[in-house]
C-alpha cells in the first residue's frame, strides 16, 4: 500500500484506494482512485457518469470493489488483500442519497430515530430531537416526508444520518434541487455540526458554484479517475489543468471582498486585491445577500469578457477596466489572451478579432465585463 | 331453508387456516422471488403459478397421489400417525395450500418488488440488519399487497371445489365444504337449499372483498410519491 496506516486511531482521515471494473455492457467503465480526505468537506466534482456515485457506493459498502483498501480513522472497512469487507450496516458511514430515500411511511421523527435501534427509547427520542433542533426542523417531527418542503426534506435526510454519529459522511448531490438561499443555510448548519464532530465529508456535485462555495478541497473526476485535486482555487485556476478549467467553466476566479451594496440598483461593488499593497480592482456584480466587508469569490468565464483597444463608451456593461496584454496563446481555433489589469484575467478571442485588433503582448487594452457575467459565490 | 352450518364453519376454518399458513410461508418465498438473482428463478415462479392454469381435478389428482400411501410423503405420514392423509382435514389443508399458493405469493412478490431499492440501501447504511429492514421498511410499504394476497388466498380457498372433491371426498364435518354441499343439494334436486347456501357464500365473499378494497381505498398510499426533485 502506498500510504502507511494512520498512527492515531483518533485521526479522522478517510483513505481509499479503490479499483472496480464493470462489465463490457457498461462500456467497460472502470473506477480507479486513490485519495485521502481529512475531516471537513472534500468536494468530488465531475460530469455525470464520471464515477462519483460509484465511489461513494464503494466507501459505504453498497458496492464491492475488486481491489483496494478503504480505511476511516485507521479502521479498515475493506481490504481486498486479506478479504476484509465490513458489511454496510456495520460500517457506520453516513450516506445521504441523491433522492434522499427518506422512509415515506415514517414521520420525520421516526425517520430520525431509525438508525438508533440499539438505544433505549428515551435516549433515542432525545438524540433524534436534538438533531432535529440542530437542523431547525423539530416543529415538523410528526409530519411525513411528503408533507414537508424540499429544503426541509434535505434537512431530515441529514439529521437521520448524523444522529447515528457516523465516522464519515457521504453526500450525493444532496442540495442539487434547492435554490441558492436554502442551500447556503443548510450548508451553514452542516458546517456548524461538523465543527463539533470533525469527520470527513465527501460531497459529490456537478455544480461549479458548489465547488467554489464549499471546497476546502476538491477532487475532480473524469472517467473513473481523479484528474486533479487541491483547493478549488488551485484546481480551477492552475493553467496546466485545462480540462479542469473547462469543466469548471470559470477560467477566472478571484477572492474578493464586498465593497459597497447598491440595493436600489440590484448590484454590488466588489474589491479584488492585486499583488501590490493597497492596490485593488473594483468590479460591479449582481446583488447577493452579503454585508460590506464579507468575503466572496467571483468567477468570470474567459469567453464572457470583451476586449477593446480604445476605451469604449455608451455601453450597458458596467465594468470597463484598463489593462495590458501579457500574452496571446493559440489554442486550436481560439486565442487565449492574458491581460493584466491589476489582477490577471484570461480572455478568449477568435483568431479574426486578434488580427482585426492587431493584438500583440504589451498593448494597452480595455476589458469589458457585464455585471451578470460576474458570478458570485459566497465563501 | 336448510343451510348446512357445519360445512360452512368447516370451510371458514379451512380458508382461515390456509391463508394464515400462506401468509407465514408466502412471505419468505415472495421475498426470495423478489430479491434473488438466481438464474433459474423463473422455473420456481412457473411452478408456483401452475395452479392458476391447471384444472383443479388435475391438481387434486396429483395431490391425492402425493398424499396416498404409495408416495414417500404418504408413507412417512402413515408411519407417523397410522392413517393416510387423503380424505382428512389435514390433507385438505395441504391441497388447498398448493392450490391457493399463487394467489398469495404473486401479490406479495409484486408488492416487495415495487419497494424502492434505495430505501433498502438507506436502511442498511443506517445500521439496520436485513430482518429489521424487512419488518420496518419492506413489510409496511408492501401492506396493501400483503392484504390483497391474504384475502385472495382466503376467498380462493372458500370457493374451491375440484381439489376438495378429489382429495377430501365428502365427509360431513371433516372434508365436506360449502361448495360440495351446494353440489350435493343440486344433485338431490334441492334447489331451494342450494340457493340459500350459495347466496350466503356469495354475500359473505362480497362482504369480505368489499371490506378489504374499502380499507385499501381509505388508506391510500399517498406516501408512495417520491421526494420532490
Amino acid at each position: 500500500m502506498p500510504t502507511p496506516e494512520p498512527e492515531k486511531p483518533a485521526n479522522p482521515t478517510l483513505h481509499a484506494v479503490i479499483r472496480k471494473v464493470f462489465a463490457a455492457a457498461e462500456k467497460g467503465f472502470s473506477l480507479d482512485v486513490d485519495f485521502t480526505a481529512a475531516a471537513g468537506f472534500t468536494v468530488i466534482f465531475g460530469h455525470s457518469g464520471s464515477g462519483k456515485t460509484t465511489l461513494l457506493d464503494c466507501v459505504s459498502g453498497l458496492t464491492r470493489p475488486q481491489a483496494g483498501r478503504i480505511a476511516i480513522a485507521g479502521r479498515v472497512l475493506f481490504d481486498a488483500s486479506n478479504q476484509t469487507n465490513v458489511p454496510v450496516a456495520k460500517r457506520g458511514v453516513g450516506y445521504v442519497f441523491q433522492d434522499l430515500a427518506l422512509f415515506p411511511h415514517l414521520t420525520v421523527e421516526q425517520n430520525a430515530q431509525y438508525g438508533l435501534a440499539q438505544l433505549p427509547r428515551p435516549q433515542r427520542r432525545e438524540r433524534a430531537a436534538a438533531l432535529l433542533r440542530d437542523f431547525r426542523i423539530d416543529h415538523l417531527s410528526r409530519r411525513r416526508p411528503t408533507e414537508v418542503s424540499g429544503g426541509e426534506r434535505q434537512r431530515v435526510a441529514l439529521a437521520r444520518v448524523l444522529v447515528t454519529d457516523p465516522c464519515a459522511l457521504l453526500l450525493d448531490e444532496p442540495l442539487a434541487a434547492l435554490d441558492a438561499a436554502t442551500k447556503s443555510k443548510i450548508i451553514d448548519d452542516l458546517r456548524r455540526w461538523n465543527e463539533a464532530h470533525r469527520i470527513p465529508i465527501l460531497y459529490v456535485t456537478h455544480s461549479r458554484e458548489e465547488v467554489i462555495a464549499l471546497g476546502e478541497r476538491v477532487l475532480v473526476m473524469e472517467n473513473g479517475r481523479i484528474i486533479a485535486q487541491g483547493t478549488p482555487h488551485q484546481v480551477l485556476s492552475a493553467p496546466l489543468q485545462e480540462t479542469v478549467a473547462q469543466l469548471a467553466g470559470f477560467e477566472n476566479i478571484f477572492d474578493a471582498t464586498v465593497w459597497l451594496t447598491h440595493e436600489d440598483r440590484g448590484t454590488l461593488t466588489c474589491r479584488l486585491p492585486t499583488g501590490q499593497p493597497s492596490g485593488f480592482v473594483l468590479l460591479e456584480t449582481p446583488l447577493i445577500r452579503a454585508e460590506p466587508g464579507s468575503r466572496v469569490r467571483v468567477g468570470i468565464r474567459a469567453g464572457d469578457i470583451l476586449l477593446a483597444t480604445v476605451k469604449p463608451e455608451g455601453l450597458s456593461a458596467r465594468n470597463v477596466i484598463a489593462g495590458q496584454l501579457v500574452s496571446l496563446e493559440r489554442r486550436d481555433m481560439m486565442i487565449s489572451a492574458r491581460v493584466n489589469c491589476g489582477v490577471e484575467m484570461e480572455v478568449h478571442l477568435t483568431l479574426a478579432s486578434r488580427d482585426a485588433l492587431q493584438l500583440t503582448p504589451g498593448r494597452e487594452v480595455w476589458l469589458v465585463i457585464k455585471t451578470y457575467s460576474c458570478h458570485l459565490m459566497q465563501c | 331453508m336448510s343451510i348446512d352450518w357445519q360445512s360452512f364453519r368447516l370451510t371458514l376454518e379451512l380458508a382461515a387456516l390456509v391463508s394464515a399458513i400462506l401468509l407465514v410461508a408466502g412471505l419468505p418465498l415472495a421475498y426470495w422471488i423478489a430479491f434473488s438473482r438466481w438464474r433459474l428463478k423463473f422455473l420456481v415462479e412457473a411452478i408456483i403459478a401452475l395452479p392458476i392454469v391447471l384444472p383443479p381435478t388435475v391438481l387434486g389428482f396429483y395431490v391425492l397421489v402425493a398424499l396416498g400411501s404409495h408416495s414417500p410423503l404418504g408413507r412417512w405420514w402413515q408411519s407417523f400417525t397410522g392413517h393416510t392423509l387423503a380424505f382428512t382435514f389435514t390433507g385438505l389443508v395441504i391441497g388447498s395450500i398448493v392450490y391457493s399458493l399463487p394467489f398469495a405469493v404473486q401479490p406479495f412478490t409484486t408488492a416487495f418488488s415495487s419497494v424502492d431499492r434505495k430505501l433498502l440501501a438507506a436502511s442498511a447504511t443506517l445500521g439496520a440488519s436485513p430482518a429489521r429492514t424487512f419488518f420496518r421498511v419492506v413489510v409496511p410499504l408492501s401492506m396493501p399487497g400483503l392484504i390483497t394476497g391474504v384475502v385472495l388466498a382466503f376467498a380462493h380457498t372458500m370457493g374451491e371445489f375440484g381439489v376438495v372433491l378429489m382429495i377430501g371426498g365428502n365427509i360431513p364435518g371433516v372434508t365436506r365444504t360449502v361448495s360440495i354441499d351446494i353440489y350435493d343439494q343440486v344433485q338431490a334436486s334441492n334447489y331451494a337449499g342450494a340457493n340459500a347456501t350459495a347466496l350466503l357464500l356469495l354475500v359473505f365473499c362480497f362482504a369480505v372483498l368489499a371490506a378489504v378494497y374499502g380499507l385499501n381505498r381509505r388508506n391510500p398510499k399517498s406516501w408512495m410519491i417520491g421526494p420532490a426533485n
